[in-house]
């Protein structure tokens, strides 16, 4: 028990230790250096605003969250879906597969306003769908590649044995692609965030956050759009979190994470 | 319909791959009897490995035929007539050990129970009891590769076909499964189709070779391996044994000393 409280110790306490001393030089130089509100308040005035503001910004906070969480799920399953068409029928799979990675090349967020005339300025859908359609090729790359990237005697063995393409989908190609998958899943979950923060700043009900973060800093309340843009890294950073948990869970079994963690 | 004669009976076969410019085999003709443990040994690129896997029917001859058990190869790969094995153990990573093991009798509908049973029955004639709910990477390599012969014998094939299934083990573990091998033919009841690169492995293992020659490959010639069972850590120092380990080497480097004999004798 205590050697793995001080294992816990060991292992969080030097990142905690950077994040304090990085909180409190700025601090410090903002205060030395006399900076200017409007360039950069200070820790000590980002965080009463935070806590004045609690209430407005957690509502702020969990609206575009669950339009990122709502295009999260919509561009997610897509993409899985469309990787496992893509895998099952080859021909489809090379004939598509180069526009989906010169897609993901696309700076697909200046799409946003379009989606916004598209689905309506005020309606949470507008966002999900940028969301969405970030999410989207990430994870269809990353599990199109778990996919198709089996060891081939892995298949051969599935073949002696006379199974099908089904069993061999769900016995030995989805199982082997879930660490590529979940690569795909955690970029998508940062990008989800991102997706719909930039969505608001082009228009959106003004209890969204991006929305928050956008006219706080027009009116020059600095320290609420620094809580704003706290609010939305700690709710990304929570997303994150949770998909790398979900992760933990489902792909225990991967002898490369095993490695990492050096055990 | 009568029983065959032969498990595996492979008539005229060819194969060639990039469209006819690589020929790999050439008019192969071989019978395998009921209870023989035939091994295939060459030199690389002879082609034994793809003889092994037109036997599978996981590759296609480009003429000829192969049955296996009085049928076409892809009628028995369907009816689940053999287990293979290769060089690596190509276990699945989010199964256990014994999971693994059952994967085939999944395949085949088998029961929760009839597969536990079975699965334990494996794991006993394997010498890895205790080792069920591991996973593989916790298993050294000689052990993921008894799991591997666990898995391909648990729905009890009549085949065993094994592509130099001990290649990538050190010596010690080599000679140990070598035995344990043996051990598991006669308690199996099974015919081994066993392909590898070692003489010793072969003479030590086998009742039949089948010395294979490269570009194209052909059979060069069969040696019958006379040596009494069970074979044990002794078999390997009787003169006999190397009486036979010197004709598979001499009929090995046949084609070249007809060429060149005078290299040869250099060489000795």
């Amino acid at each position: 028990m205590t050697v793995a409280l001080r294992r816990r110790v060991v292992d969080w306490g030097p990142p905690l230790l950077v994040f304090a001393l990085g909180i409190l030089s700025w601090q410090l130089l903002v205060v030395a250096f006399n900076v200017q509100e409007f360039l950069l308040p200070k820790p000590t005035e980002i965080a009463r605003t935070l806590w004045d503001e609690r209430s407005s910004l957690w509502h702020a906070g969990i609206y575009t969250f669950k339009e990122a969480l709502g295009g999260f799920a919509i561009g997610s399953s897509l993409a899985i879906l469309v990787a496992l068409v893509f895998a099952a029928f080859r021909p489809f799979g090379t004939a598509f597969m180069p526009f989906a990675v010169a897609a993901n090349a696309v700076p697909i967020i200046a799409f946003a306003p379009i989606m916004n005339n598209w689905f309506g300025l005020l309606n949470p859908f507008s966002k999900m769908a940028i969301a969405a359609v970030l999410c989207f090729f990430p994870v269809l790359i990353n599990m199109l590649r778990g996919l198709t990237s089996v060891d081939p005697r892995a298949i051969e063995l599935m073949r002696s044995y006379a199974a099908g393409q089904t069993s061999t989908f769900r016995r030995v190609r989805i199982p082997a692609s879930l660490p590529h998958l979940f690569a795909g899943l955690k970029i998508a979950s940062v990008l989800s965030m991102i997706g719909a923060i930039v969505g608001e700043y082009f228009g959106g009900p003004i209890t969204a956050l991006g929305v928050t973060i956008l006219n706080a800093s027009a009116y020059t309340n600095f320290s609420l759009a620094w809580a704003g843009i706290v609010v939305a890294s700690a709710f990304g950073i929570l997303f994150y979190s949770a998909v790398a948990f979900a992760e933990r869970l489902t792909t225990s079994w991967d002898p490369s994470r095993r490695a990492f963690h050096g055990e | 319909m009568s029983v065959p004669e032969s498990v595996v009976s492979i008539r005229d076969v060819s194969k060639s791959f990039v469209n006819g410019q690589v020929q790999a085999l050439e008019d192969i003709a071989l019978e395998i009897r009921p209870r023989e443990f035939v091994s295939l040994i060459g030199p690389s690129g002879c082609g034994k490995s793809t003889l092994l896997r037109i036997i599978g029917d996981l590759i296609d001859p480009s003429e000829g035929v192969v049955e296996v058990n009085g049928k076409p190869a892809s009628q028995a790969r369907r009816d689940h007539d053999y287990g293979i094995v290769f060089q690596e153990a190509v276990l699945y990573d989010w199964r256990t050990v014994s999971k693994n093991i059952a994967l085939p009798l999944e395949l085949l509908r088998w029961g929760r129970e009839k597969r536990t049973q079975r699965v334990n029955e494996m794991l006993r004639l394997v010498e890895l009891e205790g080792f069920e709910d591991r996973r593989p990477w916790e298993l050294s390599g000689g052990m993921q590769q008894r799991v591997a012969i666990a898995r391909a014998l648990s729905f009890d094939p009549s085949l065993l076909l094994m592509d130099e299934p001990f290649g990538a083990l050190d010596e010690m573990t080599r000679e140990r499964l070598n035995m344990e091998l043996l051990r598991i033919w006669d308690a199996s009841g099974s015919t081994i189709v066993f392909v590898t690169h070692s003489i010793a492995e072969a003479v030590f293992l086998s009742t039949r070779v089948v010395v294979m020659s490269p570009r194209p490959g052909q059979i060069a010639d069969l040696v019958d391996i006379d040596l009494p069972y069970p074979r044990t850590a002794e078999t390997r120092e009787e003169p006999r044994f190397f009486e036979l380990v010197t004709g598979v080497r001499e009929r090995l480097a046949g084609r070249g000393a007809q060429v060149e004999p005078e290299l040869l004798e250099d060489a000795t």
